[in-house]
């Protein structure tokens, strides 16, 4: 059967699941729009691509399915570049096809050409420009494959426009098994020496911590971190990539560790003697001043990508494997093994959490909301399977820390690149691929104005995502580090309060919108939020601009020298 | 007077590996690993590329690696990453043959040739190319005895131009111990 190069991309698109694309059409990738008024593809129209980016990675993160865009050449593909980079950085498996110039006119500068390849480089696993109809099965399988096997992450398929013309006979995608990628193995079973290893070295451990990071949940390794956890009985730290992958309840949680992270997570690294970093990556924001980092700790890094194990910190067992196969190999081990007594280590631990647990100073009469509150009212009255995401900010910080999160993937946010507008986009994606569940967009007032326009998507394709704004008037984090370290001088921080009218923004973009301001309205207008499901909703919650997040480990400063809420300091 | 060439070195190469490269000949491969090192802040000495003996669809790259700039493994770990490398042999200096190739078009009068002749043979290059008043002489060697050579010929003669393949590398029938 012949078909066209853009059919047979849909076809390829089919083949590999696909059940929903979002994208925006335009000249080069005009040809590929055509067969999808035929496909079983529902296509999302986003108002501008950086949204489809982001839904595609929120539907990516609430379902572990690969997210699919599909944008046109030149500014069309250019404005995916910062998704690309987010999913590059929190390794989430994104498929980007981007329309192209036709091959004969690449390289002269023609209307909307632009290198993406080139661009992406350094922030795709992998791209790919096809430069024969024939290949489209095999390098559609290929991106599928590589996006989503051994260390998740983005990776762009070039299409050109006359490549999207040409007619082909329609042959059957290879499977996985048989794509010819003679570079790519991604080795999934750790070494049995190594885990046994590992085992004995945790079962000796005096102060031991399981260092948890996202790669646990890309592995969908949450039971298996669970079973590892109450065999070893070894307390269990979650990064921000891995907030749920461990019940925030259960008595083995510590939270999260890190820059904004509880104080006992945060020193209970310092003073261990031995990490199990589990799919995590010593990051910056996690170790702060490497030199002062965990100094007695031996290092267990268990990790699928080889090029992370002594990357930042020299591993005293380094396992290369899929995060979920080692933990159950880890617990399978360590069920033979006794446990050295660490009651010491539990006495201290306790103690750490009853001197400084995580708070705040609630409002008083009369003044702004306080956002942890927000925060700690929206999961209170929201259904427990809720999926959370976050922009970038302190808002992100709070709902990170103020939410009790019970099961994986209901957290989701922008870690690693930090992007600033990924709440609204990025929590319409998670509503499309979980539509039964209740999604709550958590984001600052400044964040929102980057991609708010979406919610115009959301209303129209049928999508009742709820946003809240914590809106302190103020690009709150900078203004934090302003006020911190640059001796409270505001530079181009102040958003203006009143402009735009969040509520008449919402409404303008067809949903319902909401503004509170006392605390006595918080409950009803969530409750008010949380009922309403023919529409995407828009709280305003009007916070106090001057609250800051604590703990926090200054930039460059040791974990050692955590600054705690100002109520717990010496002599406070 | 040109003084002979002596065709003893006391060059002590900076700390270095040699990556010896299987790649996918696929377009955009060399871009990819350029764009890698210049994106991770690793230096490179050397690049030298060629088809692969043992099949048309690869290629080999020998890639001299300045060791110092980062930690070798995390060098070799980053390039493994690549979805077109195929196989990555890392080879310290004392494990590896090396050998280049050297092309240097000088200028010499009358007078200087013997003496760049005595030099040329002490040195094992040959003449490839002559007019009236220039020569251009090739060399291949161990990247010492090639940089010797060639400061030779910078000392006593202001080649005009030097061209170096940079090195290529096979692992030591019979590497130290
Ligand atoms: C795209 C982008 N630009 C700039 C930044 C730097 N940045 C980090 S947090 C922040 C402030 C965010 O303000 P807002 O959304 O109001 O959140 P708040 O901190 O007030 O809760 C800024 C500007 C970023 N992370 N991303
Ligand atoms: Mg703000």
């Amino acid at each position: 059967m012949k078909i066209t190069g853009a059919q047979s991309l849909i076809k390829s698109l089919e083949a590999q699941g696909v059940e929903v694309i979002f994208g925006l059409p335009g000249g080069a990738i005009l040809p590929v729009y055509d067969p999808i008024i035929d496909s079983t593809i529902r296509h999302i129209l986003v108002r501008h691509e950086q949204g489809a980016g982001h839904m595609a990675e929120g539907y990516a993160q609430a379902t572990g399915r690969p997210g699919v865009a599909l944008v046109t050449s030149g500014p069309g593909a250019t404005n995916i570049v910062t998704p690309i980079s987010n999913a590059y950085m929190d390794s989430i498996p994104l498929v980007v096809i981007t329309g192209q110039v036709p091959t004969a006119a690449i390289g002269t500068d023609a209307f909307q050409e632009c290198d993406i390849t080139g661009i992406t480089q350094g922030i795709t696993k992998h791209n790919w420009l096809i430069t024969d109809v024939a290949d489209i099965p095999t390098v559609i399988a290929e991106a599928f494959y590589v996006a989503t096997t051994g260390r998740p992450g983005p990776v762009l398929v070039d299409f050109p426009k006359d490549i999207a013309q040409t007619e082909v006979e329609w042959v059957d995608p290879p499977s996985f098994d048989e794509l010819d990628l003679p570079g790519y193995k991604p080795q999934l079973d750790g070494d049995a020496e190594l885990i046994e290893a590992a085992a004995q070295m945790m079962a000796t451990a005096e102060r031991p911590v399981l260092y948890v990071g996202g790669g646990i949940l890309k592995a969908r390794g949450a039971g298996a971190l669970r079973t590892l956890a109450e065999t070893t009985g070894i307390p269990v730290v979650t990064t921000l990539m891995a907030r749920g992958a461990f019940p925030d309840s259960h008595e083995l949680c510590l939270g999260m560790p890190g820059m904004h992270g509880n104080y006992t997570a945060i020193t209970a690294m310092q003073e261990a003697d031995l990490l199990v970093s589990l799919g995590a990556r010593f990051d910056d924001r996690v170790t702060g001043k490497l030199d002062g980092f965990a100094p007695k700790a031996q290092i267990i890094h268990v990790d699928i990508d080889p090029a992370e194990l002594n990357k930042v910190r020299r591993a005293d067992i380094g396992i290369v494997g899929d995060a979920r196969r080692v933990t159950e190999a880890l617990a399978t081990v360590s069920a033979s093994k006794t446990q050295t007594d660490r009651s010491a280590w539990w006495a201290q631990l306790s103690e750490w959490q009853e001197r400084y647990p995580l708070t705040f100073e609630p409002a008083e009469e009369g003044q702004a909301l306080k956002p942890q509150a927000v925060i700690e009212a929206l999961a209170a009255h929201s259904p427990a399977d809720t999926i959370v995401v976050a922009g970038v900010g302190q808002h992100q910080m709070w709902a990170a820390q103020h939410w009790s999160y019970e099961t994986p993937y209901t957290w989701i946010n922008s870690g690693g690149a930090g992007t600033m507008g990924f709440a609204v986009p990025g929590a319409i994606g998670a509503k499309v691929g979980e539509p039964g569940r209740t999604v709550w967009g958590i984001d600052g007032d400044g964040c929102f104005q980057m991609t708010a326009q979406e919610l115009v998507t959301a209303r129209v394709e049928g999508i009742p995502v709820k946003i809240a704004i914590l809106n302190n008037s103020y690009l709150g984090m900078v203004r934090q580090w302003q006020e911190m370290f640059y001796e409270e001088r505001y530079s181009e921080v102040y958003l203006t309060p009143d402009v735009p009218n969040f509520v008449m923004l919402a409404e303008a973009m067809g949903c319902v919108g909401i503004r509170v301001d006392r605390p006595e309205d918080v409950i009803p207008a969530i409750e008010r939020a949380n009922a309403i499901n023919d529409r995407p909703v828009v709280i305003d919650f009007r916070t106090d601009a001057s609250e800051k997040v604590f703990p926090m480990v200054p930039a460059g400063a040791s974990n050692s020298d955590v600054v705690v809420h100002p109520t717990q300091r010496e002599g406070a | 007077m040109a003084e002979p060439f002596s065709g003893t070195t006391e060059h002590t190469p900076v700390s270095h590996h040699i990556l010896s490269v299987l790649v996918e000949n696929k377009s955009g491969v060399l871009s990819r690993i350029a764009g890698l090192f210049s994106r991770r802040g690793f230096n490179i000495f050397s690049l030298a590329v060629a088809p692969a003996a043992e099949d048309q669809r690869f290629s080999r790259l020998t890639i001299v690696v300045d060791a110092e700039s980062a930690p070798i493994a995390q060098v070799v770990g980053q390039l493994n990453k690549l979805i077109n490398v195929v196989e990555i042999n890392d080879m310290r200096p004392d494990e590896a043959t090396e050998r280049e190739l050297l092309l240097a078009t000088v200028s010499v009068g009358e007078e200087g040739r013997a003496a760049l002749l005595n030099s040329m043979a002490h040195a094992g290059a040959s003449i490839v190319d002559f007019s009236a008043n220039s020569v251009t002489v090739s060399l291949s060697g161990t990247p010492a005895a090639v940089d010797a050579f060639e400061r030779h010929l910078e000392a006593n003669y202001a080649p005009v131009e030097v061209q170096r393949t940079g090195r290529v590398a096979l692992p030591r029938l019979n590497p130290p111990a």
